[in-house]
């Protein structure tokens, strides 16, 4: 069990220190740093084909940064919320197996 | 990995398009099938599903000074094969086409080839390889996570390359271009991708156990721990 939780521990410390070093280290560049890949992709394009014209444009932009970084957050709560909840399901389920074995047992 | 509303020309949009459309029209009949025949793994499959939705979320910075995000479609290639995630990530890319203008529907059909179709089967084929080489569960779901992101962006830029060959290189130097913009961001992220993927699956062997057997991920009774 304590192997277990330490393992899964520095698993979380390993992805953490991979997102932290860029930012500690300022190795952001750009006018912008740490743009968007896509952003930058984007850009690419529009500096060497200057004559291509995007030929249809989203039905809905959120109006401002702060909204879509709302939506980014929304997406991002959803998703870790289910799986929360998937988890929590998963293992109230496998105490009361465990439980029910130990009763007969 | 996104590519942008109306960045691809027309002709290639619809191409995208006519590639993907079997892979998901199969994957959905996939995922009919899973769930009827296998009513209790469902929650399996909502985990897999909120784990892509979360991950595809979160921009985070990399060492090239640029940001990217995960794609989070690793967990679900491996636990339910790979035609369910061409639903489950067409999902999520419609989402955000619709509400975020992140990605498009002109380019739809593009990122569902490279997010929920390529990057499962690289992710999906990958586990296989590591397993059938002796591997444990830990290193295959790693290789799978990390090396499904990897090919999702490879795909991005293949993609790219061929709709804007650059003006003086052509293709090849529109595919040293945009791989030099997404390549070397993704690498850290695919390693973070493959770390958090077999948190997942270390915690889901705890406590799902069972599913993860009739998955065919955990050998009956032994292999408790991955």
């Amino acid at each position: 069990m304590r192997r277990f939780s330490w393992v899964n521990l520095l698993l979380l410390l390993a992805v953490l220190l991979l997102a932290v070093v860029p930012l500690a280290f300022g190795l952001g560049s750009g006018e912008e740093p740490f743009s968007g890949a896509d952003a930058l992709a984007e850009q690419a394009i529009v500096d060497d084909h200057p004559d291509y014209q995007p030929w249809f444009s989203p039905i809905y932009e959120p109006p401002s940064a702060e909204l879509e970084s709302a939506f980014f957050a929304l997406q991002a709560a959803l998703g870790a919320g289910l799986l929360g909840y998937c988890f929590g399901v998963a293992r109230t389920r496998q105490r009361l197996r465990d439980a029910a074995g130990r009763q007969r047992g | 990995m996104h590519i942008a509303e109306g960045y691809l020309p027309p002709e290639q949009a619809a191409a995208w398009f006519v590639v993907s459309a079997p892979f998901v029209v199969h994957g959905s009949r996939a995922l009919v099938r899973q769930v009827r025949a296998d009513p209790e793994s469902k929650l399996l499959l909502g985990a897999a599903g909120a784990f892509t939705f979360a991950l595809s979320a979160l921009k985070i910075p990399s060492v090239t000074g640029s940001s990217s995000h995960p794609t989070g479609t690793g967990l679900g290639a491996v636990l339910f094969r790979p035609p369910v995630m061409s639903v489950l990530g067409g999902i999520v890319l419609l989402f955000q086409a619709l509400l975020l203008a992140h990605g498009g529907l002109s380019t739809l059909g593009a990122n569902i080839f490279s997010m929920a179709i390529v990057g499962p089967w690289v992710a999906y084929g990958s586990y296989r390889m590591v397993r059938r080489a002796g591997g444990g569960l830990g290193p295959a779901v790693f290789a799978a996570a990390a090396l499904g992101s990897l090919a999702t962006y490879g795909v991005t830029v293949a993609q790219l390359a061929l709709a804007f060959p650059d003006p003086m290189s052509g293709i090849v130097g529109a595919l040293a271009k945009f791989g030099g913009i997404f390549a070397v961001t993704q690498i850290p992220l695919a390693i973070s991708e493959g770390l958090l993927t077999v948190l997942v699956v270390r915690l889901l062997s705890r406590t799902s156990g069972d599913d993860l057997r009739r998955l065919g991920l955990l050998r009956p009774a032994a292999e408790v721990r991955a």
